[in-house]
């Protein structure tokens, strides 16, 4: 065992990183989840928008390209959710269910040619001044820029949800249904659009694993990393900050436990490998023993009556 | 005349195999109170959803000042100066009183100025509001007060109130008559929906009443007698429930220093109930809605477990026990929720007869079900309380409000109850339908049963209780006989106004 060839400053850095898919797909989530709306297919759009943001990058050359791809891919199969549960009003944990299903298999049907590339680099943001910090720099200041997106989307998601009435429309749709109908709100409409905000971000999350993560195409990549984005939008008590904590506290542990193994620490692999889902769970359990609670709407079947 | 303000011709709404607005016309004044009366299912929502945008008339005219109106949707009403008060309060739990003003609003101001503009209004009126407060934890009344200020600050010209003192004491009510009073001499003119008669007779100029969906006639309701109009609605005479002298017998049900947790995030909790029943008895429990009503219900039930002897029946500490074994004992209770708590709604009547009655009708051998038995109990109860249906395979959703009460209570009548627990037996019932119940739990006390009827429709409790009692914030009043019980006295027990004040202006 040797605990010294772990550096700390590198874990930190990497933490970012790794916390950065389960961030995206969490947020949009949150979104999907304030209208009332429970998508359970988080793992299937996530693993679309990989092969798809994947494929874009590297047929275009561009991984912006590939991450707008991506974005689109996720969006497009949650349009597919929308119609279900909104207008063919369907339950929506079936098609949730259904939604991941049916996204594993189509990416694995799309990334048959691209198995074993290697995509094109996404760019580190090269911050000046900022970069040059000495420990400070290596961690924050030196990532890509898709993980600086994810900070920007949590306080957009935050201050949307917040401070705009666009969001606060967008709560009361989720807290009573039938209320805001009554009020005259689009109910359906207001749902789609947060379905399709939802869908693009769990794309975006999934190309970053199959872009800068991994980074190369392997069915399956995803690896429950949905799941764990559904879970922490939960323990999270729908709050965008918690979101993000929850999300590096879960690569933060995933990355030192990575270290730990490689350092040949004396406790079974099979402890350090699920050591990141207690953890996260426990202190977001802990955090949420506040009074807060789901949006009244969650999962309910909105169809107006008059 | 002036011009009127609204001005309805011809209108006519109809849904699939139902005709909810057929040709009606009336018109209302600047000023004016006007009250819509109709029972329930007489149209009169779909009426008021149609001038409020929500839905749109198949054929007819509304004017408004004299132009023609069709607003598409409730933010062109809104614009045009209609504003409504929800009879299903049209709020959001976990948002605060301002977000909760905003969302009714056009062009809300910036919060800041909105929370001293709540403030400003709800004191000038009377109705204080502290527009940080979550409205999940504000009372019934307060509640109305957010969807009146609501409407209040967008200068309405008509104001649509959809039974708005279902949830208020008496004191409460009188209060907001003066409130709209005062709005009235500023140009206001108000429609009232409700079916509570006397309550029309004190407020309103003029009445339009609605049965099944047409306009049946108007009167001027300071002139009409209450039973004129209730026969005007119901369209025939009906008898009023009667009652016999009845020999009360030993306490059937005790209740003592009960306390129990709401297991809603949102609900009321009960603070140390005590109360009995005898047997031949009718114990009246009145309140506001949400004072602790449901959990009462669910306390007596077995669905919320308390302290062993803080519930006692017959005499035996029941407190732990579950809704099953309490029902085998002869201790029945029939919920609010129609819909979803005293019924199955996607159930036949067959099995929604079974769900309560297996354990005292014998219609289960061995774990299995007796099919034949259930229905021909369901049969029984359809028969003896007229329950108008095609046959017992029907699912509860498809009947009528008041044939689907009819059926709750009387699977529960037919059971022969030690001890029945009845909430809003009424609710949501027409006049016939609600005399008939009334009279069936009359009928079942004379036979020996305690009855306890927890309600918020006073004059019914008044009319069949033999004591009265009042839920507030979760604690019980004294229980009082209720025969000779004033208004004024029986408001006082509800908890009296709720710092409800008369408006200032």
């Amino acid at each position: 065992m040797d605990l010294s060839s772990i550096n700390p400053i590198l874990l930190l850095a990497s933490l970012m990183v790794a916390a950065t898919p389960i961030l995206l797909a969490g947020l949009g989530e949150l979104v999907v989840e304030r209208a009332g709306v429970l998508n359970l297919g988080v793992e299937g759009m996530m693993i679309t928008g990989a092969i798809c943001g994947f494929a874009i990058a590297v047929e275009t050359g561009s991984p912006v390209a590939g991450f707008i791809g991506a974005a689109l891919g996720g969006a497009l199969l949650s349009l597919l959710f929308a119609g279900l549960t909104q207008f063919a009003l369907a339950n929506q944990v079936a098609s949730g269910l259904a939604l991941t299903l049916f996204g594993l298999g189509l990416s694995a049907l799309l990334g048959q040619s691209y198995v074993g590339i290697r995509p094109p680099p996404t760019a580190k943001l090269d911050i000046p001044l900022l970069g040059d910090i000495p420990v400070l720099g290596r961690i924050v200041f030196a990532h890509d820029w898709m993980v600086y997106f994810g900070l920007i989307l949590t306080l957009a998601v935050w201050a949307l949800l917040k401070l705009t009435r666009a969001g606060l429309i967008l709560r009361a749709v989720g807290e009573n249904h039938d209320a805001a109908h009554a009020l005259g709100y689009k109910v359906v409409r207001v749902r789609v659009m947060a379905i399709l905000f939802g869908g693009a971000c769990a794309g975006m999350g999934g190309a970053y694993i199959s872009l800068v993560r991994v980074p190369q195409w392997t069915e399956g990549m995803t690896a429950g990393a949905g799941w764990i984005a559904l879970a922490l939008v939960v323990f999270a008590s729908w709050k965008a900050g918690r979101v993000l904590l929850g999300a590096y506290l879960f690569g933060g542990v995933t990355v030192l436990q990575l270290n730990l193994q490689a350092a040949g620490v004396d406790i079974p692999v099979e402890y350090l490998s699920m050591s990141p889902y207690l953890i996260t769970i426990l202190v977001l359990v802990i955090l949420s023993a506040d009074r807060s609670r789901a949006p009244g709407s969650l999962g309910r079947i909105f169809h107006a009556s008059s | 005349m002036n011009t009127p303000l609204l001005n309805l011709s011809g209108l006519t709404k109809a849904y699939p195999g139902v005709v909810a607005n057929d040709n009606v016309s009336f018109e209302i004044q600047p000023g004016e109170v006007h009250a819509l009366l109709g029972e329930n299912g007489a149209g009169k929502s779909t009426l008021v959803k149609m001038i409020y945008g929500l839905v749109r008339p198949d054929s007819g005219q509304m004017m408004l000042h004299g132009k023609p109106f069709a607003p598409t949707e409730p933010s062109a009403a809104r614009a045009a100066g209609v504003a409504m008060v929800f009879q299903h309060f049209s709020l959001f739990d976990a948002l605060n009183v301002a977000e909760n003003v905003a969302l009714g609003m056009e062009n809300p101001p910036p919060m800041g100025d909105l929370a001293t503009r709540i403030r400003d209004v709800s004191t000038t009126y009377g109705l204080p509001l502290d527009p940080t407060r979550t409205v999940g934890e504000l009372s019934a009344g307060e509640r109305q007060r957010v969807e009146i200020v609501r409407c209040l600050l967008q200068d309405p010209r008509l104001l649509i109130m959809d039974e708005p003192t279902s949830v208020l004491t008496p004191q409460e009510v009188s209060i907001l008559f003066k409130t709209l009073r005062k709005l009235t001499t500023e140009g206001v003119a108000i429609l009232y929906i409700s079916h509570k008669l006397e309550e029309i007779r004190a407020l309103c100029d003029c009445a339009t009443i609605l049965r099944l969906g047409r306009n049946v006639g108007t009167c001027i309701p300071r002139e009409t007698s209450a039973r004129d109009m209730a026969e005007l609605m119901v369209g025939s005479a009906f008898a009023a429930p009667k009652r016999a002298g009845r020999d009360l017998g030993g306490v059937a049900l005790e209740l003592k220093d009960l306390s129990a947790t709401s297991p809603n995030t949102f609900g009321t909790s009960l603070k140390g109930i005590s109360l009995s029943v005898q047997r031949g008895e009718i114990l009246g429990l009145g309140g506001v809605a949400g004072n602790g009503q449901d959990e009462l219900l669910a306390a007596l039930s077995g669905e919320i477990r308390s302290d062993a002897d803080a519930v006692r029946f017959m005499g035996q500490p029941i407190g732990r026990l579950g809704p099953g074994p309490r029902r085998k004992m002869g201790l029945l209770t029939a919920p609010e929720e129609r819909l979803g708590h005293a019924a199955a709604p996607d159930m036949s009547l067959t099995e929604n007869a079974l769900l309560t009655g297996a354990e005292r009708e014998q219609l289960m051998r061995h774990g299995f079900l007796r099919w034949g038995a259930a229905e021909a109990f369901a049969h029984r109860i359809i028969e003896a309380f007229d329950v108008r249906t095609p046959g017992t395979h029907v699912a509860a959703r498809a009947l009528s409000g008041g044939n689907l009460q009819k059926f709750v209570i009387g699977r529960e009548v037919l059971q022969r109850p030690d001890v029945l627990v009845v909430n809003q037996p009424t609710w949501g019932v027409d006049a016939a339908a609600a005399a008939a119940i009334r009279q069936a739990l009359l009928d079942l006390a004379a036979g020996g049963t305690a009855v306890i009827c927890i309600s918020q429709d006073l004059d019914e409790l008044m009319e069949i209780s033999d004591r009265f009692g009042a839920l507030n914030e979760g604690r019980l009043s004294e229980i009082r006989p209720a025969q000779g019980l004033s208004v004024d006295e029986i408001g006082l027990m509800m908890g009296g106004a709720h710092g409800m004040e008369v408006a200032h202006v």
